[in-house]
């Protein structure tokens, strides 16, 4: 990955996927908060949409972010110039040290020391703090999630509720440590803590950082969702303001914004709106009492545009971070978000993270799915998710020779034995005759069928040939 | 996903029949079940002997070569218009939604979208082609139906099970909480994550146990070997059947029909 994720001391190795998901699996802990706290937002979120034409929405939401992909590079040039006119210093980075380096040259000119962020999913794919850091420049997170989660010296463990693996008491016992907060289940006094600890953070932050959740070209306008409010100081009380974004962000029209909004808190937390929704359009004017006094989007690729220009991954461009897949995947719940060892996890990060690790490092991603497609039915811009899934298995083992792979690292799952595994496999499914040979005598020879077959026994037991195939049976009654 | 728009065709004297691999080599009687209730409802039906396996292993591994040349051998064997029925949701979505995608760019792409506009899941096929009405002769009996999620979010058959099952007069059909959810099967993910897997089933029988019933039915073999299985070696005490099985023992008055 980049030069900053293998120093930092975060970086978690993606191949040790299956390690990780065994721990998980055998922490009840996990397993308990995670199960409860995704059983909720399912509930939350089918409560949300009740009374809603949701198939409708969620066509209209799909459509406007194809529409706005389809014309990216127009409306990304039209964005530079909106926000340019309206103030706003637009940078483009190809990857995540290159806007590293464009955030450091910032903070350095201003002679910032301490950075106040709000949450950016782009910052994390960064590993923004860490490069600041070694930079000498304090980076604070203020989402509450991500405090949480910066002082327990983590990652985010969900999109949307990075804290979500932790539960109050552990949570109580985090902020004992770290902040002298007194021990307590009061969540009230909690917040409250965190909040008088933050406060005096903004006050004296140098730089405020947060993402974007939608780019409006037509206006210049940068959307900010949340619910803290944090996102509001983050971006109004430092003097300076620099969003982050991926370039896959922007919309034609503020119109757009309303259906994507509409769908976006519903589908992430099941909420009807949130507490805040900012709109950003430059920086504080002469006659404005507040505001900071430069803001700046840094526009992230770092990958984004090598999927743009495949017809079926591009599809990958239209999330809009809602994290309803993760909600409602089955994998995800079992093992929790930082089994994957990835920043995006759950399915999107599936079809996401190969594209910006490649598929070398990324290649068990694709395959931890049991294609049940829950993700796909719940997406709120319909992105194929199962679909994807299918295609990235067959770029990690270059399954196909019609249509070769294309992401980077393909071929890199491919083992020579469960590929001669596969073509025997095919070989004999394609010979009627073989096939027909090969089944009636596993049924004649079933007792001799092994007991133990690799993982599948080690959780059930072998399945049981019947002592006649079906084609046998009907062969016999003459059909 | 589903198809928006379902239009079914009108009752036909003919059918295919793609028995799929696992219930030729480990649930045939679910097979014959299929077949007798479409006999039962004055359909001929025909089973092309050249069927093997409609080719979804090797494609979702990702070997489509290989799923390719298994799903071509498929292709030739369907050549009157009638339609295909299959015994499973999950070989009913991999002919009828995947089949076109396998087939992009060979030149045979317009035969395996002619394939795969006759498909049809068996179960959906005779509740609203054939408009089946059961006749329930069996003891009084309580069940949970499990629903494969390519039963219900490819081919979009989650209400058919249970409409099918409430036509049974001695049935009560008991609903376990995440009907929904996927039981762990997903082919070779079953082996590829195996304690992922195991941690699904293992909730998904204790889903299934809670309701109070004994025996469940379910669409698709993958998802009948996965749940029993787990149940079998846990001691569990629920126990599963294929619908069509289920179907064909409560209508038909003597239990396992092996004509």
């Amino acid at each position: 990955m980049s030069e900053t994720a293998e120093h930092s001391p975060h970086h978690i190795d993606v191949k040790e996927f299956h390690p990780r998901a065994q721990a998980a699996i055998h922490n009840p802990k996990i397993r308990q908060n995670f199960r409860k706290a995704m059983d909720g937002l399912m509930t939350k979120r089918k409560s949300a949409f009740e009374g809603w034409d949701l198939e409708t929405l969620r066509d209209l939401g799909a459509n406007i972010r194809l529409r706005a992909l389809a014309n990216l590079p127009d409306l990304l040039e039209q964005l530079e110039q909106k926000l340019t006119e309206n103030g706003i210093k637009v940078h483009w980075a190809v990857d995540g040290d290159e806007a590293c380096r464009i955030v450091r040259d910032i903070c350095k000119a201003r002679d910032a020391k301490t950075v106040i962020k709000g949450k950016s999913m782009v910052s994390e794919e960064m590993e923004l703090n860490h490069y600041l850091e070694e930079q000498g420049i304090e980076a604070l997170e203020s989402d509450l999630g991500e405090y949480i989660v910066q002082l327990a010296g983590e990652t985010p463990s969900h999109i949307i509720m990075p804290a979500i693996h932790k539960n109050t008491d552990e949570i109580s016992e985090l902020m004992h440590e770290k902040t002298g907060t007194d021990l307590s289940h009061d969540v009230e006094y909690l917040t409250a803590s965190a909040r008088l600890q933050l406060r005096e953070k903004f006050m004296n932050a140098d730089v405020g950082v947060s993402g974007v959740n939608f780019a409006v070209a037509e206006t210049g306008t940068l959307c900010l969702v949340e619910n803290e409010g944090n996102g509001r100081m983050t971006t109004t009380v430092p003097p300076c303001h620099i969003a982050v974004t991926g370039i896959e962000k922007v919309v034609p029209n503020l119109e757009d914004v309303t259906a994507l909004l509409a769908l976006l808190t519903r589908s992430a937390t099941g909420q009807h709106i949130t507490t805040y929704f900012n709109m950003i359009s430059g920086p504080r004017k002469p006659d404005e009492l507040d505001g900071p006094e430069e803001v700046h989007l840094v526009l992230v690729d770092n990958g984004r545009s090598s999927i743009y220009q495949d017809d079926e991954l591009l599809d990958t461009l239209r999330c809009i971070r809602c994290g309803a897949c993760m909600n409602h995947c089955p994998v995800y719940t079992r093992v929790g978000g930082h089994t994957y060892g990835t920043t995006y996890p759950g399915p999107i990060g599936k079809i996401l993270m190969p594209h910006l690790i490649g598929l070398d490092e990324g290649r068990h991603l694709p395959t931890a799915s049991s294609l049940c497609g829950a993700c796909g039915e719940v997406c709120p811009v319909k992105i194929p998710i199962p679909d994807l899934l299918v295609r990235l298995r067959q770029e990690s083992v270059d399954g196909d020779k019609l249509h070769p792979a294309k992401v980077r690292g393909h071929g890199a799952k491919r083992g020579a034995v469960e590929a001669m595994v596969w073509k025997g496999w095919s070989w004999m499914h394609a010979h009627p005759g073989m096939y027909r040979f090969g089944t009636s005598m596993a049924a004649r020879f079933r007792k001799l069928q092994p007991g133990q077959i690799g993982g599948w026994t080690q959780y059930r037991t072998a399945p049981k040939l019947a002592p006649k195939t079906l084609h046998e049976r009907l062969k016999e009654r003459g059909q | 996903m589903v198809d928006p728009i379902k239009v079914y065709p009108a009752k036909p004297s003919k059918v295919y029949f793609f028995g799929t691999c696992l219930v030729d080599m480990f649930y045939p009687d679910a097979g014959m079940a299929g077949i007798q209730l479409l006999e039962r409802e004055g359909i001929e039906v025909i089973f092309p002997q050249d069927q093997t396996c409609c080719g979804q292993p090797a494609y979702t591994s990702g070997y489509h070569d290989e799923a390719r040349a298994v799903a071509m051998a498929q292709l030739d064997l369907f050549p009157e218009d009638w339609p295909i029925v299959v015994p499973s949701g999950s070989c009913g979505g991999m002919m009828r939604k995947h089949y076109p995608d396998l087939f992009k760019d060979t030149g045979h792409e317009v035969k395996a979208a002619e394939v795969a506009g006759r498909v049809w899941e068996l179960t959906d096929f005779l509740l609203n082609v054939c408009h089946i009405k059961l006749d329930d002769l069996g003891e009084p009996t309580t069940v949970a139906m499990h629903t494969s999620c390519s039963a219900r979010r490819e081919m979009g058959v989650a209400e058919v099970g249970p409409k099918l099952l409430g036509q049974l007069s001695n049935v009560n059909l008991v609903e376990q909480i995440r009907a929904e959810e996927c039981c762990g099967f997903g082919g070779t993910f079953a082996i590829r994550h195996p304690e992922i897997s195991g941690a699904m089933v293992s909730e998904k029988v204790d889903t299934l146990v809670d309701t109070g019933a004994k025996a469940f039915v379910t669409t698709d073999c993958g998802c009948l070997m996965n749940i029993d299985g787990y149940a079998e070696k846990n001691r569990k005490p629920i126990t599963g059947q294929h619908i069509l099985s289920f179907l064909w023992e409560r209508t038909n008055g003597k239990k396992g029909d092996r004509s």
